[in-house]
């Protein structure tokens, strides 16, 4: 048991390490995709997490499993989302850095 | 399980229908017809609305109160019907509003989609509101929040809405992410995501706390509460007026209903943690977001502060869910918050549709051009700023009676700050009546010619200012269904 709690803590500070580069390059980062790729780091870290508590704490009933089943799906829909607006960003102002939509601060 | 279960979920099928019917509708009809698409919307979702109103009392089947499905993850009872009625009421509220909108001639190729978007951001709403288990309100949230996205981005040529977009959807993920952490730590410790499962293994441990927290920030950008409101202002102005009258009171008002049930249901026991911080989050809220009203000039970004500080009043409900006035006077706020906001937004986008303009400073002298816009946005005005007897006092008083009714010192503190603060906003809210009454322009806004839909929500929504605080059996009902 004691070990498996080590394997599991394990795994949830790469998942932790994950989530907060996560959060610096969401805050760091100045391009779009770069951002996007933050928020999926995010994301991915969220679903390790729920894994590893199914796997370790409660490995009788699947509900962590399946939680990140509907994520990975619904973090898909957000992807095409958000790269559909950063398309569109791109046509009309040929970049993608995010300093430049600063029109709106009076 | 049974697939007739799905038969249970009157509201939510009978959505589906519609958002199918305006589908094939918008898809395969010529032109000519398709121009009837605005108003075969309103039509479509008014009968859905009398069917969530009167369905159960007809015997026409699916709304039974307290149906529990799919093993207790879908839970419909009378308070969430009205919940749902009432965001019904909204939305067709907008969709008058945006009739007019979407006859415009880069609109009119997408005005499909943008009744299809709408509704599904409802119907995710709905599921959000209906939910016993974080996976659906999860889902929920995110079916509600996605399309709102391409909501925002829809004048797809225009600077500010692709802004708007990228900032909401940014947001919105970064929030969903740290919601979602919150519920990975709450599903560690509980093992469970149903509600009632989690309630009862709740312990406040470092752990839970720190979940609650990060569960609070997750919803607390959804409702743009103080600190997490910095993309309201960008996000309202960067909108089309229409989208950002949608985002303002349907999606902060189901927001609002399903944190409050989360909290109560499933984190009943851990009450003292998310207590003391909403306490802080409200009184934050409430005072920041009048501070910064103050100081704008656009009336979009000015809105957006005033609903802010609005979101705060409307979480004051969810302090007192104990007495049993909370969840009913939460809901009586957001149909009155509703009435007054879409009343104010018609206006905005009225006049920014005829002249382009957007700064309060442009409606100097509006009176005397535009009287009857003028007296319907001072309505809106007085509601908002909640001064007797337009329905804006009534919910503010309901509001603050259940927080007093609590009777602990601090919620009389916080009740007192909230006081406060709604003199602090009849400065800002009646700013824009001086504007329009009292200052002269040489050259005021022309006189607008508006068209049916926009006199049509203007004077329902003025009516509804007047008549719901007046009129008592609005409330009752409310009252009773949350009983």
């Amino acid at each position: 048991m004691d070990n498996n709690l080590t394997t599991m803590y394990i795994y949830l500070a790469i998942s932790g390490i994950m989530f907060f580069a996560g959060v610096y390059g969401f805050i760091a980062r100045r391009n779009m995709l770069a951002i996007l790729i933050s928020l999926e780091l995010m994301l991915n870290a969220v679903d390790i997490n729920f894994a590893v508590f199914n796997r370790y704490m409660h490995p009788t009933v699947l509900e962590g499993y399946f939680f990140t089943l509907f994520a990975i799906a619904i973090a898909a829909a957000e992807t095409a989302i958000a790269i559909a607006i950063i398309i569109n960003i791109y046509r009309n102002i040929k970049n993608i850095k995010s300093d430049s939509l600063d029109k709106m601060k009076n | 399980m049974s697939y007739s279960e799905f038969l249970g979920m009157g509201a939510e099928l009978s959505l589906m229908a519609v958002i199918i019917l305006l589908f094939i509708y918008d898809t395969f009809t010529s032109s000519k017809v398709g121009k009837y698409l605005p108003i075969t919307a309103i039509l479509l979702l008014g009968i859905q609305t009398l069917y969530l109103a009167f369905g159960n009392s007809l015997g026409l089947g699916g709304l039974n109160d307290d149906t529990s499905l799919f093993g207790g993850m879908y839970v419909s009872t009378n308070i969430s019907n009205v919940a749902k009625i009432i965001l019904n009421i909204g939305t067709i509220l907008v969709f008058t509003q945006a009739a007019s909108w979407v006859k415009e001639d880069d609109m009119k190729i997408r005005r499909g989609e943008y009744y299809v978007l709408t509704l599904i951001t409802l119907l995710g709403m709905y599921f959000m509101m209906s939910a016993q288990n974080f996976l659906l309100f999860f889902i929920g949230l995110e079916t509600a929040s996605l399309p709102m996205t391409a909501l925002v981005a829809i004048e797809k040529y225009k600077e500010n809405s692709y802004e708007a977009a990228a900032k909401y959807l940014f947001f919105a993920v970064f929030s969903s992410a740290l919601m979602l952490l919150g519920l990975s730590y709450i599903y560690g410790a509980t093992g469970t995501l149903y509600y009632t499962g989690i309630a009862s293994e709740l312990t406040v441990t470092p752990l839970t706390i720190v979940a609650i927290v990060l569960f609070l920030a997750g919803m607390g950008f959804k409702l743009s509460l103080v600190p997490f409101h910095l993309w309201t202002a960008d996000v309202y102005q960067g909108a089309p007026t229409v989208v950002t009258s949608y985002l303002s009171v349907i999606s902060k008002g189901a927001a609002a209903y399903a944190l409050m049930v989360a909290l109560t249901t499933a984190f009943g026991s851990g009450s003292e943690v998310w207590f003391n911080v909403l306490y802080i989050v409200i009184a934050l809220t409430i005072t920041i977001g009048n501070l910064f009203a103050i100081r704008q000039q656009n009336i979009k970004r000015f809105l957006a502060f005033s609903s802010v500080s609005q979101a705060g009043y409307i979480m004051l409900g969810v302090m007192s869910y104990e007495n049993g006035f909370g969840d009913a006077s939460l809901l009586y706020y957001v149909l009155v918050y509703i009435f007054s906001n879409i009343a104010a937004f018609a206006v905005a986008g009225a006049i920014e549709r005829a002249s382009g303009k957007l700064n309060i400073n442009d409606y100097d002298g509006l009176y005397k051009t535009n009287p009857k816009l003028s007296v319907a946005m001072m309505l809106a005005m007085f509601s908002l700023a909640g001064i007797p007897p337009f329905a804006g006092f009534f919910s503010k008083f309901f509001i603050f009676y259940s927080a007093i009714e609590t009777g602990t010192i601090p919620m009389y503190v916080l009740v007192f700050i909230a006081l406060l603060n709604t003199i602090i906003s009849l400065y800002y809210y009646l700013l824009v009546v001086k504007a329009m009454f009292l200052k002269d322009n040489e050259t005021p806004i022309a006189t607008i010619k508006s068209d049916g839909y926009t006199k049509a929500v203007v004077f329902v929504t003025a009516l509804g200012i007047i008549l719901l605080g007046l009129v008592s059996c609005v409330y009752d009902y409310i009252y009773n269904a949350a009983i």
